[in-house]
Order: C-alpha cells, then structure tokens, then sequence
C-alpha cells in the first residue's frame, strides 16, 4: 500500500486511538508519535470513529476558553466529558490528555474565567509564578512527586526531561504523579485509573516522550 | 529551574540544506530529515529550520520538507523565512513545524504577529530580530541599536528596544534575536544586545549570532541572561558537539537537559 506521495504507509496493525481532531494546532506531531510507538492513530472528529477506538487522545494548545469553545464547535464535548469520565472511573477506554487537553479536564481555569471545563478532575488551572519567565518555554526534569512511580513514567529512568509549553498549570493534588519545578511546583502529569494527562508535550519530547506513548499504548493494548 | 536549551540552526533552500554539514557518517549531509534526526540523538533541545529559498514556486518542497521532519524528528523545530501571511504560517504548523518565525514581513506590517498570534497562540510566534549597534546619526535607537532586515543591509528606523516591544505586546511567544554585527564573525554573542533586550522581553529570548566556541555559549546564557542559544557553524562543521556544548555549560552552572543515549 503507498500514500499519493509514493512512500510507503506505516504497517497499522497497532490498537486504534482516536486522536481528537476539534480545529485546535498542530495534530500531525502527535499523530506520528503514536505511530512510531505502533498505534493506528487517526486523526478524527467523527463521532462514529471515536466510539470505535480502543482509546483516546485529547490534544490542546492556546488559549484554555478557546479550545473549549473549539471542542464544543467540533461537537466533541459530551464525547470527551464522557470517555475521560469513564476512564477516570476505570470502565471505559484509557484516555490522554496532552498541555491544554490536560487542563481541560479540570473545572475551571484563571486564563478564561466563566467558562467551564470538563471537570473530570478537581480544582482551577492557574497562572504559573511571577518570578519565572511565561510561557516556561522549555524542557524541565520530571520529579515524581513523591509516590511510587505511576506506569506512566515506566522506563524513563531516574532523571527524565521533558519538554513544556505552557502559561498556566493544574493545582498539584491527589492526582498528580510526575511535577516539575519551575517558579513553583508545578503539576507535569496527572493519572486517575485509565485517564492519563500530561502538561508536557510527549510528542516533542525526543525518545522520553515517545516511552510516555508507548505506555499510554500499552495501557491501550491490554 | 530556568533550563537553557541549545538551538542548532539549518539553512534550507528548495528543500536541501546548505552551508555544508561536516557530520561524520552521514549517508546525505544535505538531508535535513536526516540531519535533524542525527541532532536529536546528540541532545539537541530544539531546531531552527531558516528557508532560503529564493522562489516563491518552490513553497511546496518547503512544505514537504517540514512534513518529512515531523514524521521522523520528535523535538520541537521553528521554520522561518518567506512566511508573510496567516495562510502561509497555517501551512507550515499544518505540515507539522511547531513554530514559524517572522521578520521582515513583521516589520513591514507589525499587525502580523498580533493576527499569528490570535489565529494560532503566541507559544508559535517567533519573532525573529536582526539588529546592529546603531549609528551616531540613528536619533531614534535610544537603545543604542537599531533594526535591520535583509540580512542586516536595509535599515528599518525601529529602536530595538521599541521594536522588542511592539512585537511582544503584539503577542510574540519568543524572540530571536541575531547580532547583524557579530553574525559570522565567530567572535561571540553581543551581550550587550542580549541584556538590552532581557531586560524588557518578558518572552523567552534566543541568542544569535557570532558563536566560535563554547565560552561563548556560556557568556550567551550567563552574561548576556538568554533562555536558549542558537548556532549553527560550530556544530555543522562537527567542531564541538551538542554534548560538549551541554557539558561546557554545565560546568559553568547553567542548568541544561543532559544528553541521555
């Protein structure tokens, strides 16, 4: 089998992941990462495909209102609310959720005042410190955060660095398993059952981040 | 904790790299898939991809470059050059670039950067900001630096300090900043430029611009108080490695990713 462009299709044998596609960034990245870490992951906003995944991956980058706005536009909203309720609860399809796709899964967010989020997790995604540069535009080293290391973080090793683009983050709670430090102690990844979020961007986070999604994969697969 | 990241930068023109690559090993050292690719495994923070290209026809092969780097290359990359439009910007990060950087086409319309910004957040907006020591006869750069373009030859009237300014209330994510004095010279980073523009700039800021060593990298992030440090030459011409630029810094207490293999 060969693409329009001659070069030959990626073998798609993996499991099926629905990579949410609401108008919102670039999704190729992500796309392609979870390819490489052998999904068949499509790129959709067909509802019909979303319920035939084995997972999901909510992806978001800009303004927290306006991926909201954009998730709701798509007609995506009571299919993301439900699929991470679920995985949260741990009857449904493991679910991802990525930098804003994290945060989305919170009530409410400093950045877009009034609007509600998923709410899938507890409290308020705020501003990040005063005293460091916004967005922390950068990659940082993964702490994590004193439980015992989530399957999330399975094979990164003792000093894992990640990369991060982001103004505001979710508060540090119950849910959190991996944080970095910058200004403050900031809230890096967070897990509840099936749902995973990350607020770094595994997808650009050279071969740690690719571990990241080929244990999201095999949380999938199994 | 402020990590500094190291930038390599690679000229593209009609889809091939130029200004010759000196890796060893490699099958095409004009390859930028496989040149990106090999700056990844080395430790490289972030890649800069600056088109060249001369003709507007060739948009398409820069398009199916940019595509064929996301497909193999998993950290993040900037393309600039020849973007002057939202529509041209929306090709690139459809392709997969994770930023695009403006420069001339900004300070030919500053609004640009305020409608990249409202269309696909500041996170991807580079500005990119070619800059000299500005003249006795410059009244305006009360910075003592004025704004050029076209590689440094076409004055634009901007005091840097203004221009940094503008593009940053405009809804710049990210400066780069390039000395047009020191650019070539291989003797070092203009600190002076640097700390200058750090100290207004509330975005992340990339040095850029006359590096010859590694001290220089340092001076760039410790004296000068840039968030990354691009280069090109010193890494193409495989004089220093990205691990050995990592380490240097590190030795002088600048917090970086370590090279893991």
């Amino acid at each position: 089998m060969t693409r329009p462009d001659g070069a030959a299709s990626p073998v798609r044998t993996g499991p099926l992941l629905a990579v949410l596609d609401y108008g919102i960034g670039n999704l190729r990245s992500a796309q392609k990462a979870l390819q490489r870490v052998g999904a068949d992951a499509r790129l959709t906003s067909d509802p019909d495909e979303v319920a035939a995944a084995d997972g999901l991956v909510l992806p978001g980058v800009g303004a927290f209102g306006r991926c909201i706005e954009a998730l709701r536009a798509a007609g995506l909203w009571e299919t993301a609310m439900e699929a991470a309720s679920e995985a949260a609860a741990g009857t449904g399809r493991p679910f991802l959720g990525v930098c804003v796709g994290l945060q989305m899964l919170h009530e409410t967010s400093a950045e877009s005042p009034g609007v509600a989020g998923l709410g899938v997790l507890p409290g308020e995604v705020t501003l990040l410190s005063d005293a460091v540069k916004r967005p922390q535009m950068q990659w940082n080293r993964l702490d994590k955060n004193g439980t015992d290391k989530h399957p999330m973080l399975d094979g990164l090793g003792d000093d894992p660095w990640t990369y991060f683009v982001h103004s505001y983050a979710a508060p540090v709670g119950p849910d959190t398993v991996a944080t970095c430090t910058y200004g403050d102690e900031v809230c890096a990844a967070e897990a509840r059952s099936l749902l995973w979020a990350c607020q770094f961007h595994p997808e650009k986070s050279s071969a740690t981040g690719l571990r990241v999604l080929e244990n999201f994969v095999g949380l999938v697969a199994r | 904790m402020e990590t500094v990241r190291i930038v390599p930068c690679l000229d593209v023109d009609n889809g091939r790299v130029v200004k010759g690559v000196n890796f060893v090993g490699l099958r095409d050292a004009g390859d930028p898939v496989e040149l990106a690719a090999r700056y990844d495994s080395e430790g490289a923070d972030e890649l800069v991809f600056l088109d060249i290209t001369a003709s507007s026809d060739a948009r398409e092969t820069t398009l199916d470059m940019v595509r064929r780097v996301a497909e193999e290359v998993f950290i993040p990359f900037t393309v600039g050059g020849g973007i002057r439009t939202v529509e041209d910007a929306r090709g690139i990060l459809r392709a997969g670039a994770d930023k695009v950087s403006v420069n001339t086409a900004a300070v030919d319309r500053s609004e640009l950067v305020g409608e990249l910004a409202a269309e696909f957040g500041s996170q991807c907006v580079v500005v990119a900001v070619d800059a000299r020591r500005a003249g006795p006869d410059f009244g305006a750069a009360t910075s003592g630096f004025e704004v050029f373009t076209h590689g440094g030859r076409m004055s634009t009237g901007w005091d840097l300090v203004a221009w940094i300014t503008e593009v940053v209330d405009r809804g710049a994510g990210e400066i780069l900043l390039t000395s047009m004095d020191r650019d070539g010279t291989r003797d070092g980073f203009d600190v002076e430029m640097l700390r200058t523009v750090g100290d207004v700039a509330t975005v992340p800021l990339i040095a850029s611009g006359g590096v010859g060593n590694l001290d220089h990298l340092v001076a760039g992030a410790v004296d000068g108080g840039a968030n990354a440090v691009l280069a090109a030459s010193i890494f193409h011409f495989g004089e220093y490695t990205v691990a050995e630029a990592k380490a240097h810094l590190a030795a002088a207490g600048v917090t970086v990713r370590p090279v893991t293999r």
